[in-house]
């Protein structure tokens, strides 16, 4: 009898796409000329249009189209020479004319990709270069926000978002695994970004993304079935939302059971997914074309004016970096994720030619200050030029590489020049042959016993001697040259 | 052309109407007799004829993105069947399923 394979022995492949909402960033709303700014007192945004008032017309703010032509253009997508809106027809208390304006049959952009780079380490793999399909970006409203926190029987409705401008991009069902789905988030945002079009922030809203995700036995063709995910607001919980439904599914096959094609609804508190209520009924969405706004004709030379106007992308300024620094490819993506962070990094390169020295610092040492203060590379207090310095500092031997970092700290939380530091707390480095001496037979006379195992062979205690210079010196004695004197002494005590 | 029971249910959940038993027969009867007089337009030959989605031969009608002032929240809620504090006070949402 042929072996009989369990669902235990099934290795499981993810298939991932992903749905996100960008804010465009205009200053008034789509089809109105309501304020699009956050953090206004509730409801003090509307008008007729966005309330949904009959009788009313609205009309399309060209920055929008224009935004997202540009978008389009980044993506590599097919724009389309006409276009046009669409309602989509269901109820719910945030959408006040029981319609979105959306698109739909005939989109603004299609055909695009994005592509991404993918950290190495992989089956050892060096970083690698994946293009992402995308399927589609179109041009809607969004919905006004529910408030249900702190009430018994009711829930509130604030409609100051009904109405601001959204791009909505749809990938294709290309992604493999999480890590892919990040990279891909965190490469569109950065396009975003880069074109000025949309301010990328989740926790704000400003920027949404809803997955979708299905498991399929590895080598098998057709895709499992599918459950979307909405109710995510930051970038932290797309990962572990994405990861929690896998788990689930695969927990779901492995037992036996089948995936139900469903939305269902992060859960931030108990981090957790669970079923969305309603969602058969809203699925007959029953578009059609909105008769209130007229259908577009996007000539030519309006796509090749706006396209002139595309600064170099996150991945045009990547491969540059790569080739034009010899830096690691993923290096570059991580210095190219936002552009004042690029621009940091040339500038430095600029000033101290030694562009691999300047991305391991910025990567370590300058983006971990960052990220421990929640803060942006605009808000670094340590202009290129004094970077530079310190690294210049290091180059010519006045202070350690391990020095150095601690500098740097001080410097991150002082703003003051890495050469006044140094001479205020005397962390200048003993490269003086003597005061080396001096520091290496202190340790030597302190030490004989150590000093007879060396001599018996046991040459491994070089560090160890290496290591009481150092502390004897306060870190400061030049190592390089400690290293050499020390060995050469020794060496002689051996003969 | 028949409309079914069913999908006259189906059509008054989708708009929210709460429909009688003698309604829904009333008007499976009447819509069905409504589509089967609007189906006479099948008889002609549309396949060179473009599809109409706007009766007015324009494009391209845009707004500039300039602000302009909003209702002041009290007018904006005047309307409304409920409100509460500035809000819009609709029965409770409940989206997970308990």
């Amino acid at each position: 009898m042929p072996p009989v394979e369990t669902k235990q022995d099934i290795q499981y492949e993810a298939v991932i796409g992903l749905e996100v909402h960008a804010q465009l960033k205009t200053a008034s709303k789509i089809f109105c000329g309501c304020s699009t700014k956050f953090g206004a007192a509730s409801n003090s945004q509307t008008c007729p249009i966005c309330l949904g008032m009959p009788g009313v017309l609205p009309v399309l703010n060209r920055r929008v189209l224009e935004m997202a032509v540009k978008t389009g253009l980044a993506l590599h997508c097919k724009i389309s020479p006409y276009s046009r809106f669409a309602r989509k027809n269901y109820f719910y208390p945030d959408l006040p004319k029981g319609y979105q304006i959306s698109q739909y049959e005939l989109p603004l952009c299609e055909h695009g990709y994005l592509e991404v780079a993918l950290p190495a380490g992989q089956a050892g793999e060096s970083g690698r270069i994946k293009r992402i399909g995308i399927r589609r970006a179109h041009m809607e409203e969004d919905a006004g926000k529910n408030l249900h926190e702190g009430l018994e029987a009711a829930s509130h409705v604030d409609l100051n978002r009904a109405g601001v401008p959204l791009l909505e991009i749809v990938s294709e069902p290309d992604i493999r695994s999480v890590d892919e789905a990040v990279a891909y988030l965190k490469a569109l945002r950065a396009v975003l970004v880069y074109l000025d079009v949309c301010d990328g922030n989740m926790e704000e809203g400003s920027l949404r993304c809803e997955p979708n995700l299905s498991l399929r036995p590895v080598g098998q063709k057709e895709f499992g079935t599918r459950v979307e995910l909405k109710n995510i607001n930051s970038f932290r919980f797309v990962q572990k939302a994405m990861e929690y439904e896998l788990r689930r599914q695969e927990k779901l096959l492995r037992e036996g059971g089948r995936v139900v094609q469903e939305t269902r609804l992060w859960n931030t508190e108990k981090e957790i997914t669970v079923v969305m209520r309603g969602k058969e009924e809203a699925h007959d969405y029953r578009y059609f074309p909105e008769p209130d706004l007229v259908p577009l004709m996007i000539p030519a030379d309006l796509i090749n004016e706006i396209r002139k106007t595309l600064p170099e992308l996150p991945d045009a300024k990547r491969e540059r970096f790569a080739r034009e620094y010899g830096i690691p490819v993923y290096d570059a993506e991580v210095l190219t994720t936002s552009r004042d962070l690029a621009h940091y990094f040339e500038a430095c390169v600029a000033m101290y030619p030694q562009p691999k020295t300047i991305s391991n610092w910025i990567m370590t040492e300058l983006l971990r200050e960052l990220n421990n203060r929640g803060q942006e590379i605009a808000d670094c207090p340590i202009p290129p030029e004094r970077f530079a310095g310190l690294l210049k500092l290091i180059e010519d031997g006045t202070i350690s590489g391990k020095i150095a970092k601690a500098v740097f700290e001080e410097m991150y939380r002082t703003g003051r020049p890495a050469g006044e530091i140094v001479k205020e707390k005397g962390l200048v480095q003993i490269s003086d042959a003597g005061a080396i001496e001096t520091l290496v037979d202190d340790v030597l006379g302190a030490h004989p016993n150590e000093r007879e195992s060396y001599r018996q062979g046991k040459t491994q205690l070089l560090g160890f001697f290496v290591g009481q210079v150092m502390k004897r010196s306060q870190g400061k004695a030049n190592p390089g040259k400690v290293n050499e004197l020390l060995k050469k002494k020794l060496g002689e005590e051996k003969k | 052309m028949k409309l079914s029971k069913e999908e006259v249910e189906h059509v008054a959940k989708l708009a929210r109407l709460a429909v009688s038993e003698d309604e829904k027969e009333a008007f499976s009867r009447q819509l069905s007799e409504i589509l089967t007089y609007v189906g006479k337009l099948n008889e002609l030959d549309t396949s060179k004829v473009e599809p109409t989605s706007h009766v007015l031969d324009l494009s391209n009608v845009f707004r500039d993105d300039v602000v302009r002032e909003s209702l002041p929240p009290v007018e904006a809620l005047a309307n409304a069947p409920d409100h509460d504090n500035n809000h819009f006070r609709v029965p409770k949402i409940i989206e997970e399923r308990q």
